[in-house]
């Protein structure tokens, strides 16, 4: 699993290619987004977690469709499928791989969307890095396995999100609410049943992603 | 066994269906008295209520024929999952549509984000995604096998954004707390129309499933036919 991983890290080292562009459309969209609020409205600290997961949303999705499209382009996924290794280890790596990805450019994107938003910077920083992390865990799951599905169809592009979504939606709910109260100043466990939905969420994903990815890479 | 099977569906389930609708009809529309609080209004329930439980049972039957499709590899449970996915589907949008005239006059707004009807718009929005993926797959194993997933994932999937709504809707203050609050359905004659109802949708649900799978298994038997026939005129 690892040394898969560092081939999908080792390739990005030599393009840089996902991580500019997951960069890139968080900016872009955060910068959109911010357009939209007025600077002095009251509506704009309401707005930020909204905001938040839908760059992490975005990012996400193109980040996984790539992730997928790279391992296509030369018939890859064949040799990999070739490698003697199970199917669920190649998903973990995928998902550990991905999750990296987004990770990284929120690394970037974070900080620049507390000072687009005038947030406090304290310690809720290290919270909301929490709870994001537990949302891109879930995000990378459910995507990771759909778009190993999503490339192999004829609207490739568009067939990631349709499917990935809705499925999501349990992520987007609770990533947004928790988000939500810790930017208003709440601790971790008053979020606790948030959390709890997307350890949830993340581990059950895992788990059947882990299980039904055979049948998704299968020619 | 196929004849049997065409007896029942045929000979059976579709007369029934029928008949049970008329009276259904009759039932809803005559013979039923009116809700004091709702008036005339509440009598949509009695199709809105069946239409909501057999989504479910639809959409069930669709992850039920998916993890025996992947576990057994037959064709016959991917006909299952597609026929219950698009009868599913057809109940679900009726189930939508009637729920918002419903809230229309009673709410006083077609649509409220409420939790039941989240959750009711995401399964809508999860089996029209499993519906085009069927459409978009290459080849029809490719689209069996890819919809079997997420007849899975969706199944699994549903349970959690129904509880993640909850908490949502429970922690801000609902619109509506609860839909038939304070009417109930006390009367006889209400639950003898419901349960009519139930059952004039229930064999409508069966008939279109039987007469759609039906369909796929001709059609699964013409390609056979057709990819014969091209290895013949090659040779």
């Amino acid at each position: 699993m690892f040394a898969l991983l560092w081939k999908d890290l080792q390739i990005e080292f030599r393009t840089k290619e996902t991580l500019a562009s997951l960069l890139m459309l968080g900016l872009l969209t955060l910068l959109i987004l911010s357009f939209a609020f007025d600077p002095m409205s009251e509506l704009r600290g309401e707005a930020a977690p909204a905001v938040l997961w839908v760059v992490v949303i975005f990012a996400g999705v193109l980040g996984i469709n790539r992730s997928f499209l790279t391992e296509r382009e030369n018939e890859c996924l064949h040799g990999l499928l070739l490698a003697p290794v199970d199917r669920g280890t190649i998903y973990l790596a995928k998902v550990a791989g991905n999750v990296l990805f987004m990770v990284a450019a929120q690394l970037i994107v974070g900080p620049i969307f507390v000072l687009f938003f005038n947030l406090p910077l304290t310690l809720a920083l290290l919270r909301l890095a929490a709870v994001v992390l537990l949302g891109l865990i879930g995000f990378a799951a459910v995507g990771s396995l759909f778009a190993a599905i999503a490339v192999r169809t004829r609207a490739r592009e568009v067939m990631l999100p349709l499917l990935l979504l809705p499925l999501a939606v349990p992520v987007l709910i609770a990533g947004v609410k928790a988000s939500d109260r810790i930017l208003a100043g709440k601790t971790l466990g008053d979020v606790s049943q948030w959390l709890h939905l997307l350890l949830g969420f993340d581990l059950v994903f895992l788990v059947v992603g882990w299980l039904l990815f055979e049948y998704a890479v299968e020619e | 066994m196929m004849s049997t099977g065409r007896r029942l569906a045929d000979v059976v389930l579709a007369p029934l269906s029928g008949v049970t609708m008329l009276l259904a009809l009759y039932m809803v529309f005559v013979y039923v008295p009116s809700d004091k609080v709702q008036g005339i209004v509440q009598r949509i329930f009695y199709f809105h209520v069946p239409l909501a439980i057999l989504t479910f049972v639809a959409f069930g039957l669709v992850a039920l024929a998916s993890a025996l499709f992947l576990w057994r590899g037959t064709r016959f449970w991917d006909r299952l999952a597609h026929s219950a996915a698009e009868v599913g589907m057809m109940f679900c949008t009726l189930m939508l549509v009637t729920g918002t005239i419903w809230a229309r006059p009673i709410w006083g707004t077609w649509w409220t984000w409420d939790a039941r009807l989240t959750s009711a718009l995401i399964l809508w929005l999860i089996y029209a995604a499993y519906l085009m993926l069927r459409e978009f797959s290459a080849t029809s194993d490719q689209a069996a096998r890819y919809a079997a997933v997420l007849g899975i994932v969706g199944s699994i999937d549903i349970p959690i954004i129904n509880r993640a709504v909850y908490w949502w809707r429970t922690i801000h203050p609902a619109v509506l707390v609860t839909r038939e609050g304070g009417s109930g359905l006390e009367d006889p004659r209400m639950q003898a129309t419901l349960l009519v109802s139930f059952l004039a949708f229930a064999a409508l649900l069966g008939w279109l499933l039987w007469v759609r799978n039906e369909s796929a298994r001709l059609h699964d038997e013409v390609e056979v036919l057709h990819q014969q026939l091209l290895a013949e005129h090659e040779r």
